[in-house]
Order: C-alpha cells, then sequence, then structure tokens
C-alpha cells in the first residue's frame, strides 16, 4: 500500500479502449489498472490476464457441503443415536438426500461469495480510490503508473494520441483501506 | 465497424436513443429525487398492515392456534396455503435470474433485479408461516441440529418437514447473496454520482469499494454464472420439497407421485403473475417503460400461458390418477373437491389457473397492460386457491366420517395473511425507493446489441447481399488491429 502517481485516460466507448489498451501494452508504461462500468467481454483477454479460479474454489466448497451433511447426519443416525423409524435402516441414504443437496448449494455459494470478496478485497467499509466518477457511469478508465523512466507529459501526450476524452495526472493511494466514503482523505488535497 | 450485433427482427429491449450515461441517468435518478405521494401513501398502508399483522401474531401466540380457526381435523389452514403460496411466488425471480441466464435470454436483464428482490421478499413472508404454526414459537429452534442437553436428541432428518427448514433457509441465503452481488457494482454507481454525504457514506458502505477493475468483472462474471448454475436447481429442489410435505404422506389427494413437477410449475405461474403486478405498476411510476417494455411483459405472459397449461395438465392427470387407480378413498376426495361443501374453491382454481390463462393465446392480450394486470391478479388468486384446495379439501373429510368437519379462518390467521402483504409491499416499497429497481451494468452490457438506436444502425447490414457482407468483414478484418469481442 503505498501513494503513487498515476496518468489516467477516459474513454467513452469500449470500441476506442481496445485499440488504446493494446498500444499501452506495447509502448512498455507500467499499465496499473484499467475500470470499466460494465463487464466487457475479451477485456481479460486484451490485458492478458488469467481466467479466474473462482469456480474452482467453489466446487472445493460444495464437497465440503456435501461431506458435512452426509457424515453428520449419518453419524448421529448410525452411531450417536440411532432411531427406528417404522423399521427403515438406520444408513437410509435416499431420505438424506435433500439436505446433502441443500448443504452442497449452500457451502458453494457461500463460499464463494466469501472467496470473491477475499480476492477483489472488498467489504463493507472498504475505500478504494476511484479515478473518475464516471468510471462507473459511462467512462472506461486506464490508469499508468509513473514511474522515474516515464515523465508526466510523455505518457499525457501518449495517451491523448490513443483518444482518449480526458487525461490527467492524479496522486493516489493504489491499494485499499478502512475508510468513510464521504470523507476526503489527505492525499486528495493533492489533487486539488 | 462493429458486427456482433442482434437481428433487427428481434424486438429492441431497450426502447429510445440512450447511450451510457442515460442510463444511468434514467435508473438511478429515482434513488436521488423525493419519492412522490404515491409512493408515501403506498408505503405507509404497507407498514400499517404489517403492524396489524404483528398484532395478529402476537395474538395468536399469546392465546393458541385455536383463535386461528385451525381444528383437529383441518390442522393446516390458511397458514400452510399461504406458505406455500409465497414461496412459489418467490420462484419466478430465481428461474428470471438464474434460468434465464444459462439459457442467455436476453430480456431477463430488463427484469431480473425487481424479479429476484420479489424472491426475497417473498420467501421473508413464506417462512413467517411454518413458524408461528409450531405454536410454541419459543421453542422453534429446537429444529436446528445442534448439541443439546436433551441427549443430545437430533431432528429428524428423514422427514420431510426439516428438509423444507433446509431447503428455505438455503433457498433464501443463496437467492439474497445472487442478488446482492449483482447489486455492488450498481450500488457503487449510486456512490460515485452522490451529491449528499449521507449518500455517499451509505452507498459507500453497501457497494462495498467496488471499483469495477477488469479483474473485478470478470470474477464476478463467474460468480454469476456459478450462482446462476446452483440457483437452477435450487429453486426445482425447494418446491419439490415442499411437494414433499404433502406427497410423503397417506392422505388421499396428497399421496401422488405427479407432485414435485406440479408444483414447481405452479410456482413458476404465480411468481410469473406476481412479476408482472409488480412491474406494470413500477415501470409506471419509475418512468423505466423504455427497460421494461411491453415486449418484456409479452415474453413473460408466454411464460404464464405455458406453465397455466402445465398446471392444468396436471390437474386433468390427477383427476384421471384418481379414476384409474380404482382406489375408493382417492376417488372419493377429488369428487368431494369438485361438489363437495368446498366446490367454490376448486371451481375458482379451474377457472383461474387453466381457462383465463389460455387467452394469452391472443398476441393483442399478451401486449396489453392493463389486460396484463388484471390477469397477473386473477392467476395470483387462482393459485392461492389451488393451495387452499389441496390442503384443506384433501384434508376435511377423513377416513371416520364420525371426524369430518368445515373450516373457516378467524381474524387471527386472516390478519396474519394480510401482515406478510404488509411485510412484502413495505420491503418493496423501500427497494423501489433505495435500490436500482434495474440492473444498470447489465443494461449496459447489452445495450449495444439490443438497443433500439443501435439496432437501427444495423439496419444497412440486414439489406446488403451475400457477397458485400463477405466483402465487408474481409476489409473489416484488414483494418483492425485488435480482435475484439470474441
Amino acid at each position: 500500500m503505498a501513494i503513487k502517481k498515476f496518468a489516467v485516460a477516459c474513454y467513452d466507448d469500449e470500441e476506442v479502449l481496445f485499440p488504446a489498451i493494446k498500444k499501452v501494452r506495447r509502448s512498455g508504461y507500467k499499465l496499473h489498472d484499467v475500470y470499466t462500468p460494465f463487464p466487457v467481454h475479451g477485456l481479460d483477454h486484451a490485458l492478458g490476464l488469467k481466467e479466474t479460479d473462482l469456480h474452482i474454489a467453489g466446487f472445493i466448497f460444495g464437497l465440503c457441503g456435501t461431506s458435512t451433511a452426509l457424515g453428520f447426519i449419518s453419524w448421529i443416525f448410525t452411531s450417536d443415536w440411532p432411531l427406528n423409524f417404522g423399521g427403515k435402516p438406520h444408513f437410509s441414504l435416499p431420505a438424506w438426500i435433500p439436505i446433502t443437496f441443500e448443504l452442497t448449494v449452500l457451502f458453494a455459494a457461500v463460499g464463494m461469495v466469501l472467496t470473491f470478496c477475499y480476492l477483489n478485497q472488498i467489504m463493507p467499509g472498504v475505500k478504494k480510490h476511484v479515478f473518475h466518477p464516471r468510471q462507473t457511469d459511462d467512462y472506461f478508465v486506464v490508469a499508468i503508473e509513473l514511474t522515474q523512466h516515464a515523465s508526466e507529459e510523455e505518457v499525457v501526450t501518449f495517451l491523448k494520441s490513443t483518444g482518449a476524452k480526458e487525461t490527467s495526472v492524479q496522486v493516489a493511494e493504489e491499494g485499499w483501506w478502512y475508510g468513510r466514503w464521504d470523507k476526503q482523505e489527505p492525499y486528495e488535497l493533492l489533487n486539488a | 465497424m462493429h458486427l456482433k450485433y442482434e437481428s433487427i427482427v428481434r424486438e429492441p429491449l431497450v426502447d429510445g436513443e440512450k447511450d451510457y450515461h442515460q442510463v444511468t441517468e434514467d435508473i438511478i435518478s429515482p434513488i436521488e429525487m423525493k419519492p412522490g405521494r404515491m409512493w408515501y401513501v403506498g408505503f405507509f398502508f404497507s407498514v400499517a398492515l404489517l403492524l396489524f399483522g404483528v398484532f395478529s401474531v402476537a395474538w395468536a401466540v399469546y392465546w393458541g392456534l385455536g383463535t386461528w380457526g385451525v381444528n383437529k381435523t383441518i390442522g393446516w389452514g390458511w397458514d400452510i396455503t399461504n406458505f406455500v403460496w409465497w414461496v412459489g411466488i418467490g420462484h419466478a425471480g430465481t428461474l428470471i435470474s438464474a434460468i434465464l441466464l444459462l439459457f442467455r435470454q436476453g430480456w431477463r436483464t430488463g427484469v431480473n433485479r425487481a424479479a429476484e428482490a420479489m424472491t426475497i421478499f417473498a420467501v421473508m413472508c413464506a417462512g413467517q408461516f411454518p413458524i408461528f404454526h409450531m405454536g410454541r414459537v419459543w421453542d422453534g429452534f429446537f429444529v436446528l441440529p445442534y448439541p443439546n442437553s436433551r441427549g443430545p436428541l437430533w431432528p429428524n432428518f428423514n422427514s420431510p418437514l426439516l428438509w423444507d427448514v433446509f431447503a428455505i433457509s438455503t433457498y433464501f441465503t443463496v437467492s439474497l447473496l445472487f442478488w446482492y452481488s449483482g447489486l455492488v457494482p450498481d450500488f457503487a454507481t449510486v456512490r460515485d454520482r452522490a451529491k449528499t454525504k449521507f449518500r455517499k457514506m451509505m452507498y459507500g458502505l453497501a457497494s462495498f469499494g467496488w471499483t469495477g477493475t477488469a479483474k473485478n468483472w470478470q470474477r464476478q462474471e463467474a460468480l454469476a454464472l456459478v450462482l446462476a448454475g446452483l440457483a437452477t436447481p435450487l429453486v426445482l429442489s425447494v418446491h419439490t420439497i415442499v411437494s414433499f410435505d404433502f406427497a410423503t404422506s397417506v392422505i388421499p389427494g396428497w399421496h401422488t407421485t405427479i407432485f414435485p413437477p406440479y408444483f414447481v410449475a405452479g410456482a413458476i405461474f404465480s411468481g410469473f403473475a406476481m412479476v408482472n403486478t409488480l412491474l406494470v405498476i413500477s415501470r409506471k411510476i419509475l418512468h423505466l417503460e423504455d427497460y421494461i417494455t411491453v415486449g418484456h411483459l409479452e415474453a413473460m405472459n408466454k411464460v404464464i400461458v405455458l406453465t397455466g397449461s402445465i398446471v392444468g395438465v396436471a390437474y386433468l392427470t390427477e383427476l384421471f390418477m384418481a379414476w384409474y387407480s380404482g382406489v375408493l378413498y382417492e376417488q372419493a376426495a377429488f369428487q368431494w373437491r369438485i361438489l363437495g361443501p368446498y366446490w367454490w374453491s376448486y371451481w375458482a382454481m379451474m377457472t383461474c389457473n387453466v381457462v383465463s390463462p389460455q387467452l394469452f393465446w391472443v398476441k393483442k392480450l399478451r401486449r396489453n397492460i392493463p389486460f396484463t394486470f388484471v390477469m397477473s391478479i386473477v392467476v395470483n388468486i387462482g393459485m392461492w386457491f389451488e393451495r387452499f384446495v389441496i390442503i384443506v379439501t384433501s384434508l376435511y373429510r377423513d377416513y371416520i366420517p364420525g371426524s369430518w368437519a368445515y373450516y373457516s379462518p378467524q381474524w387471527p390467521e386472516v390478519g396474519f395473511y394480510l401482515g406478510t402483504f404488509g411485510l412484502f409491499f413495505t420491503c418493496y416499497f423501500l427497494f423501489s425507493k433505495y435500490f436500482p429497481v434495474i440492473a444498470v451494468a447489465e443494461i449496459k452490457f447489452i445495450l449495444k446489441t439490443s438497443g433500439e438506436s443501435y439496432k437501427k444502425k444495423m439496419k444497412h447490414i440486414e439489406d446488403m447481399t451475400e457477397e458485400e457482407f463477405v466483402h465487408v468483414i474481409e476489409t473489416h478484418h484488414e483494418d483492425e488491429e485488435v480482435p475484439h469481442h470474441a
């Protein structure tokens, strides 16, 4: 977590964004991140991001649910407190399927959502820097970290040449922190 | 040139000239404005109804369930009828948000947020009934499998009633998670537009700090897809298990294998009707006619005529099976349903559920908004009667003629039902004021393929000959630097 300087470009159409991203990646500047108001298909490939493994986590959580339900019920009904229900076997698997299924789904869903929040680092009370208030509205925002190898003017000129509608240079916290969204952070005064 | 498009033969899903910003404006601005007078009237009426429900329930809890009007023969009356009815209504929300997502139905985007809110509120209402039906509700936690000082004595995991506890609570949890994971990005949109400090703070909390990076969206889509895959069998299992409450018993009229599919179809049928009831009003009051179009309502009316017909076939199959089985008790149960003292409930069910939805074969009526609204209420009345018929008219004439009885609800039971309407609409009014009623990000996602103005721009492609079109594609690929929209 550190406060760094970024050059920011805002595009107003995903069809301008794609060629721009290709140019940014070719230019060798340090691409911080791309922010979009909705999921843009193909953007992950354009950025060279790997597929997410979230569904594997879901599968593992689901298996936990299945084994919890089956293990718990069979232990109770065969060893902890066997009860006679109309002379039926103590180990009556068909009757346990509904609860086993429900717990599989419950564990998979809850586990996946928690994993999702953890991976994305999101939680009530978490605050992150927003480069442009319209990045959740209609702007596609590309942020480039300014290192000592890239001068401010050079990067901004480059971003303008890629068809950016708006460009700016901002000081920003790159990670997340706990904070209230209605309060201004001290570093934000530097951008005023 | 953008070559991925949907044929103009298909009706646009978003009407009017709109860009991404306009979509945000249209959907978010009702949150930022003071609600109209109708909202306050509706909201306070709902709260009053809710308070009356609380009073009715408190009365029944204090004096005992005898105040409801149920008796030794008819132990399940309005209470369980209402439970099944509300759970059924909830199912349409999951069908729209999960099953139609797997089927890649673009039109779900306009209605899924409100439909799933409806699911959650309906399940909340449904859950009240079995809880208070316990009578000694303060011992309600006995249904949970926790290590207790009575042995530990565990609940009966072989009982459909306990399956119900697991099914309904899982269904509520998963629906809530699915709904909220879609809401997080939209809350971020409200947050970043917020002009007042309080709104910024509250939506900042609600949005979990979402900023919409490419990776976040990639995970969000993966999550939505898997949750949809989980919710689809889940929603089928929930009403299947509810039907097991009846089907695994040995009561004539209940003991039948047709119940699970029959209940699921009925659930979707009544749920779509409720979605129509809510959306016909919401689109008007919130000025969302461009997003919830007549085409959306028509699509839902088509589902209503399909599921209504399935339900009709199920009713007839039940009658056939009663006759064909040769079982005297089964035959008597159905004969008394049709001609016995509760004949009016059977015929109300038949008229509302089987006959009236057939009118939706007529396209003009499917696309007629006032007619859709009236039908949506008729269907829900019919589906309430279906549950009443199944429950009360299977119980009231017992095996022993000496215990035959008749049942009418008393005011605390009716008040309980009215109270759940209060709960449902209180929640829905709050939702329509403070939440984006339409999934903003999802609408933007389909805007360029299914928006009216974008579709018009594609008209010239449809008019091209095959050779011209091939030529366009070839030159298009030469110019293109980056292959996109894989």
